[in-house]
């Protein structure tokens, strides 16, 4: 945990307009959809980060905005220690694309299928001043596995297996030599039985050149499995964090409890854990006009007041170092007792108050401060 | 489960011996199967450029059986669905076999001799299919109500249409849908509500199996779990059996009753789900149980299978699986291994030389 901070995210927001059409133009104002909200996380040197998230919850988003692909609506993306804002494709997008460098889905769609292997590498290899002839073109296959270079490098996207198809594209991120790997999704359109063959490569790259991976993903068991921390998203917002084992087995926001819950388990066939019972469990949140306090309270069975009104702030759930979430129900534990109280009566100023959540924001966007780990217990 | 091994020992009778006739099953009469699929073959296209993605398959479902077929794209698992129901498109075609259906009471029907009026009238009524991506087969431009009581009015046009609208709205309250839905057009709906919204159109006129290929790959895990939930609930009220098409195998060792595992046009092995869970006896069943990093347990380095899926145009000699199992020996690059049972645990089947039968 102590490695050096690569790229960092503070209080990230994102809202997409919404062109509203008809009499909906006329009587309201601009609608926003609110993708990503007070989204705050860093990438470590020769760590996975991963984000975890239903899709709709703005996990993609978090990684364009990362990219620099979408410009950001508020919040701060520092990298190396710098604030950085790029827009357009100009010089300065290029020197940021030479940190930071994404995997996209689709290696179907990410690969142009009228240029072979060898016009993607060299390509990406000229745009960052790194070609220096065949040897760089054979050390960048030989990193993503695809020995010998020959037998790929005059070879065409349909030619190539889909698991093929995604080393190429993790070959062509590397070109650039980045701090910062982004990948979304890099495996859920790949085939079951050579997903994880491509995980562990993403790992092995990690460890040999250090790399600062964000592994976006839905499914929370391959989290668990490839990455040291994991990051929780629900609409738009980030619920819990921490060490991956921890998260997955110790879940502390009623969500992330749902959602490991509800992923298949073999296990359970032989008597194992108990999948969630509750019969109606809700769907996402519109995000055009998202639940006030808490997005998840309409869903969650464990809903108070307090999660109506206003949002809750990152809490120190404990258990392990660095294990945080968002939710009421451990606001108490993070503060020390004797503020139950307060928690109490405070429902009841922010009801007079009203719920200004645009006002709740910047109190939530308290990053992973030394301020909190002081808090904690 | 005692009942289930007896079950697919029966079944494995049969696919000894692929010529044994239906008297052969009425005899014994210990299974009860509803759906008898044997030796099943589909091409892709016809003369020398012909690929054979579902090749000489024998599957038999059993009344009330979830029966789980897992297999990585390109197995030909939704191929061997669609050949055995006579809705492939061409270029496919069914080149050989016979898909028995044996209804309720009566004689056994082979779906494949059936004249198009029949067919017609079988479908939905007796068999339905929840298709891959359902969420997107429902039509944009008439709201649910007209979608769910068109096949009720199809196959039953003597109903009333106060009688087809009352069970529509039952039909959405049996997946959890409220009924002022029932006007809704299908972009009205989550994913989930349109997915529900195809089960209970499948349901409408209460067949008596079910096929769903890739219900809930488009959906996140809550969703779908509550959907299979729904799916298992609503299965021991109406009593019908299901073929659960999905590459997702720890999802299936949950919910269904007994699995096949495909690959490269062939049923590599059968087994109940649990058994086979506990104790695959096929190398690519085994490396496919651990292409799924566990959520609970210690966490152990996997390795998924090395190379790739293979290529249906050119098949490796002998075992499909043989240039990626690491457990290949001298035979496997002789003739493919039949599906037999092993002489270890009769109550199943391999197609393995490592497990020879009895």
């Amino acid at each position: 945990m102590t490695s050096e901070v690569v790229l960092e995210a503070e209080a990230l927001t994102k809202h997409f307009p919404v062109r509203a059409r008809g009499r909906a133009a006329l009587s309201r104002g601009p609608k926003v959809v609110h993708a990503v909200d007070d989204v705050s996380l860093s990438l470590r040197r020769g760590r996975v980060t991963a984000l975890v998230g239903e899709s709709g919850s703005g996990k993609s988003t978090v990684a364009r905005l990362l990219a620099q692909l979408y410009p950001r609506t508020g919040g701060d993306i520092r990298i190396g220690g710098v604030s950085t804002a790029v827009k357009g494709g100009g010089r300065h997008f290029k020197a940021y694309a030479r940190r930071v460098q994404m995997i996209f889905q689709d290696p179907f769609a990410s690969l142009n299928p009228v240029h072979t292997v060898r016009h993607h590498l060299t390509r990406a290899l000229k745009i960052h001043g790194r070609y220096t002839g065949e040897e760089s073109l054979a050390e960048l296959l030989g990193r993503v596995q695809l020995t010998p270079a020959s037998l790929y490098l005059e070879k065409y996207p349909h030619e190539l297996s889909g698991g093929q198809r995604q080393r190429v594209s993790i070959a062509r991120a590397l070109a650039a030599a980045p701090e910062a790997l982004l990948a979304d999704e890099p495996v859920s359109m790949l085939d079951v039985s050579i997903r994880l063959g491509v995980l562990n490569l993403l790992r092995d790259l990690k460890e040999r050149l250090d790399l600062a991976i964000l592994y976006i993903t839905h499914d929370i068991a391959s989290a668990r499995y490839f990455a040291d921390e994991t990051l929780v998203m629900y609409a738009g917002r980030m619920v819990e964090g921490g060490d991956s084992e921890t998260v997955t087995q110790r879940p502390a926001h009623p969500y992330t409890h749902l959602l490991v819950h509800s992923a298949p388990d073999p296990e359970r066939v032989r008597g194992g854990p108990a999948p969630y019972d509750d019969e109606d469990t809700g769907e996402p949140p519109s995000l055009i006009d998202p639940p006030s306090g808490c997005r998840f309270h309409p869903r969650c069975p464990k809903a108070m007041d307090v999660c109506r009104t206003r949002v809750p702030e990152r809490t120190l759930v404990g258990d392990a170092p660095d294990h945080w979430v968002a939710c009421w129900l451990f606001e108490d534990e993070g503060r020390g007792e004797g503020q139950s109280a307060d928690a109490e009566t405070d429902i009841e100023v922010t009801d007079i108050e009203t719920t200004d959540v645009e006002g709740a924001e910047p109190e939530a966007a308290e990053p992973e401060a030394p301020e909190l780990e002081g808090a904690a217990p | 489960m005692s009942s289930e091994n007896v079950m697919s020992a029966q079944k494995s009778a049969s696919q000894q011996s692929p010529d044994s006739t239906t008297s052969a099953t009425s005899k014994t009469g210990q299974g009860n199967p509803v759906l008898e699929i044997r030796g099943l073959s589909v091409d892709y296209g016809v003369g020398p450029q012909a690929v054979r993605a579902v090749n000489d398959v024998h599957l038999t479902l059993n009344r009330g059986e979830v029966l789980g077929l897992a297999g990585e794209s390109g197995s030909g698992k939704s191929t061997l669905a669609y050949g055995a129901t006579r809705l492939l498109p061409p270029p496919g075609v069914v080149t050989g076999g016979s898909v028995l259906y044996h209804p309720d009471d009566g004689d056994p029907v082979d779906l494949l001799r059936m004249t198009p009026g029949e067919l017609r009238a079988f479908r939905w009524s007796q068999l339905s299919i929840v298709f891959q991506g359902a969420m997107n087969s429902l039509n944009p431009v008439t709201t649910v109500a007209a979608q769910l009581t068109d096949v009720i009015a199809e196959h039953r046009p003597k109903t009333s249409k106060a009688d087809r609208m009352a069970r529509a709205a039952e039909l959405l309250a049996l997946v959890g849908i409220a009924r002022d839905r029932l006007d809704s057009y299908p972009h009205q709906l989550s994913g989930g509500m349109r997915q529900r919204v195809m089960i209970a159109m499948a349901l409408a006129l209460e067949p008596r199996v079910v096929i769903m290929d890739e219900p809930t790959t488009a959906l996140d895990v809550v969703m779908q779990r509550q959907i299979m939930r729904q799916l298992a609930k609503l299965k021991e009220q109406l009593g019908f059996s299901v073929i659960f098409i999905t590459h997702d195998l720890s999802l299936l060792v949950e919910f269904s009753d007994r699995i096949a595992i495909m690959y490269g046009g062939r049923i590599v092995e059968q087994a109940p789900a649990v058994e086979l869970y506990d104790n695959s006896l096929h190398p690519y069943s085994d490396g496919l149980l651990h292409s799924f990093p566990a959520l609970r347990g210690p966490r152990r380095e996997l390795t998924g299978i090395p190379g790739s899926p293979p290529d249906l145009r050119d098949m490796p000699v002998g075992c499909a699986f043989q240039p990626r199992c690491p457990k290949a020996f001298d035979p496997c690059g002789g003739s493919p291994p039949p599906l037999v049972r092993p002489a270890s645990d009769p109550g199943r089947s391999v197609a393995c030389y490592l497990h020879p039968s009895a």
